[in-house]
């Protein structure tokens, strides 16, 4: 109270005349937000705890809840927002580094906004997905460069691995310890039944989840936890993270209380303690280390496996990744900086990083200069929203598409933004039993399954409004894109013309 | 079996490595990478010196080494042992969460980071000589002792050991008055019980060097361990 009051950022409205006191709202919250007061016979709620995750709202049977943005505001100034002085008064409280979840809120340019998309019109006609055949199927990892016969000309057919999705998407790394058992299973499941891929993240395969393998990417990060043999050979694919889009440069700190008996087993660190994962990697400080990671787990997996090196979107990252070009990398996974996360500092998550369009198309383009864009395949992450940003993304030259923000919204996720506090109302990104038990695997995955084929028909449907029946003649087509309202720089970056021309 | 390394490559020594026999002696190491990466059950023995990432991931084998090795040794290690008969280079022990690695003299910057434990697994790490530089940090479980032992007045181990150490044990033999620790650990003298911890890995040391046990105990021996295991739970506040 006092000099260290912050007024509640939301209201918690209930209509009296509608409250049935059934206390559904107060079973369902683990914040606390809501009690039953004997003394005055009705429900109470302190809004003080409230971070709007709409759990009650969603389950208040009268719809007798709303939870509304408190009007009680700090005086305006341009200069010095409500937020940054609630920022000041909570770091001068507690001389803490400021912890925030998700992606990056602020209203940075969201470049997918400002590309439009062509269609035939009279010459070279739609096609019509529902009449037509139509070829989303990509696969991702080295391609030859030349082509090879034997001496009976019969071509050698003998490719690098790859890995085979039937949509350009696959979910991307979340780890389980950040988020639940219970949304593993769906992910896993859903990326099977879909012919796509997840991601463990860095925290290792729970045991049960192994029959998932054939649609797993392995995680292998600086805290090397739950790598070992076993792992490294049970999925399709194995990530190297070097960086993430929430927040590049630094590492991770996963809670104690988060590591509950069954993440110690899968993460294979003590139960209780910090899962901390360096910054870096402290075995890579150059390109040739990179180099030598890649080809020590391509020894331990015997070449079985294509190698991705994921990076967080940075300045120069077009040097970057031509440095992991050459690396012995098979796949290129590049994270923007409106990526979300289950925990990042505040300030690292909202000014640290490129926009992942600007990225993309500067990557694409370095490695086609360089005669070396067939050494990889590139994945684009952070912040694919819809079909839609989809078709731009590989348009501008991605292979595929890492979606995980997406995912989760599918699984019940309101992105109140409060993952770092363990208590996930929709049993996402905690590990409280009995919250975890609130998300269905069966009815998540579903909503999984449902949300990508509704993303593949659209892909069909904006690919066949162009006139291309294939995923692989979209890729790289900057030709179906046209920018709108960006400066000439930004049109050179992107490799696109503005709309008019 | 008997390899011979000298015109061969990382991955043709590997697919050797890799076949029916369980017991290889592999001559004339140069340089080669990776060499037992991720395997289980099989005996090999190193002549030359093999290259960087010797035995990562190692899942059971038992690897010896006689002679130096390089840097990287038991990257992410998850079982079996590693006993090198000379020194070895950065990063040993990276991430390893079981197994056993046995360095007869100096080991380089960095060993042992963020090495773990968890259960019934709990890596142990003996560095005969001294250590570099970084020496332990970020230790999240297991033992690490380092001996100090041979003709030389280096300090047993370099700047800044134990930063983010959140777990596990380190034995140091040395009263380490000249040692810096950061705040998050105690070190103190290492007691009787403490000793009596890491005695058979001492006794394993001497049987597999040729040390002589009696010298080897015959001086002070510091034990660094943790205040806590969330070293870094003050930092934030949620926002």
């Amino acid at each position: 109270m006092g000099v260290s009051f912050i007024y509640p950022e939301f209201e918690v409205v209930r209509n009296a005349t509608r409250c049935i006191a059934c206390r559904v709202c107060e079973r369902q919250c683990a914040n606390e937000v809501h009690a039953f007061s004997e003394e005055r016979g009705a429900m109470v709620s302190d809004e003080a705890k409230c971070v709007n995750c709409q759990r009650c709202v969603s389950l208040c049977p009268t719809r007798a809840l709303k939870i509304v943005k408190s009007d009680c505001r700090l005086r305006e100034n341009a200069n010095w927002q409500d937020d940054t002085i609630k920022e000041i008064y909570k770091q001068a409280d507690s001389g803490g580094v400021l912890l925030s979840s998700m992606g990056n809120p602020k209203p940075l340019p969201v470049y997918w906004h400002k590309i439009l998309i062509n269609a035939s019109q009279v010459t070279n006609p739609p096609i019509d997905p529902l009449r037509e055949p139509m070829e989303t199927r990509v696969f991702l990892g080295k391609k030859p460069t030349v082509i090879r016969r034997d001496e009976n000309g019969r071509l050698d057919c003998q490719l690098p691995p790859q890995i085979e999705l039937a949509m350009p998407v696959m979910f991307s790394a979340m780890s389980y310890g950040s988020i639940s058992y219970n949304a593993h299973a769906s992910l896993a499941r859903a990326a099977t039944e879909l012919g796509i891929l997840y991601n463990t993240g860095e925290g290792g395969l729970h045991e049960d989840f192994y029959q998932y393998g054939s649609h797993t990417i392995v995680q292998v990060a600086s805290g090397r936890f739950g790598v070992h043999e076993g792992y490294l050979n049970a999925g399709a694919a194995i990530e190297i993270k070097m960086g993430q889009g929430a927040k590049p440069g630094i590492g991770g700190h996963l809670p104690g209380e988060k590591i509950v008996e069954d993440v110690s087993r899968t993460r294979m660190i003590p139960q209780g303690t910090d899962a901390i994962s360096p910054a870096p990697h402290h075995d890579i400080y150059s390109i040739e280390d990179l180099r030598q990671l890649v080809f020590s787990l391509k020894e331990a997996t015997n070449y079985q496996k294509p190698v991705i090196v994921k990076v967080a979107a940075v300045h120069n990252i077009a040097a970057i990744a031509s440095g992991i070009a050459r690396s012995g990398a098979d796949i290129i996974a590049i994270d923007g900086f409106r990526g979300g996360t289950g925990a990042a500092p505040t300030r690292i998550r909202d000014n640290v990083g490129i926009p992942i369009e600007l990225a993309l198309a500067a990557v694409d383009q370095r490695l086609r200069d360089e005669g070396i864009r067939g050494n990889v395949s590139l994945i684009a992450g952070g912040s694919i929203r819809s079909a839609a940003d989809v078709v731009k993304a590989i348009a501008l030259g991605a292979d595929a598409c890492y979606v995980a923000t997406a995912a989760l919204l599918a699984l019940g996720c309101h992105l109140c933004r409060t993952c770092q506090s363990g208590k996930c109302n929709w049993g996402i990104a905690t590990q409280r039993p009995d919250l975890v038990k609130r998300l269905n695997p069966d009815l998540g995955s579903q909503r999984l399954v449902n949300l990508m084929t509704a993303w593949r028909h659209e892909i069909m449907e904006i690919m066949g409004g162009m006139g291309i029946n294939s995923i692989e003649a979209l890729k790289g087509n900057r030709l179906m894109l046209r920018g709108v309202g960006l400066n000439e720089k930004e049109l050179q970056i992107l490799g696109i013309s503005h709309a008019g021309e | 079996m008997i390899i011979q390394a000298k015109s061969l490559g990382y991955k043709e020594i590997n697919d050797r490595l890799r076949e029916a026999d369980t017991d290889y002696t592999v001559i004339d190491c140069l340089g080669q990478r990776f060499l037992g990466a991720g395997m289980a059950d099989r005996s090999i023995v190193m002549e030359g010196t093999p290259g960087n990432a010797l035995g990562a991931y190692l899942n059971g084998a038992s690897i010896t080494v006689k002679g130096d090795a390089q840097d990287a040794v038991g990257d992410t290690m998850n079982d079996g042992r590693i006993v090198i008969h000379g020194r070895v280079g950065d990063a040993v022990g990276y991430a390893m969460r079981g197994g056993q690695i046995f360095v007869c003299g100096d080991a380089g910057y960095r060993a042992g980071i963020h090495m773990k434990a968890y259960q019934s697994k709990i890596p142990v790490m003996v560095i005969g000589g001294c250590a570099g530089s970084f020496l332990g940090e970020y230790q999240a479980g297991g033992l690490i002792v380092v001996l100090g032992l041979g003709e030389n007045d280096r300090r047993i181990v370099g700047n800044f050991p134990c930063t983010g150490m959140h777990g596990g044990k380190m034995f140091l033999r040395s009263d380490c008055a000249e040692i810096t620790f950061p705040q998050q650990v105690t070190a103190a003298a290492a007691t009787v019980d403490d000793l009596a911890e890491i005695e058979a890995y001492i006794d394993e040391y001497c049987r597999l060097f040729g040390a002589d046990k009696a010298d080897v105990m015959d001086a002070p021996f510091t034990v660094v361990t943790p205040n806590t295991k969330s070293p870094y739970k003050r930092l934030y506040v949620a926002n």
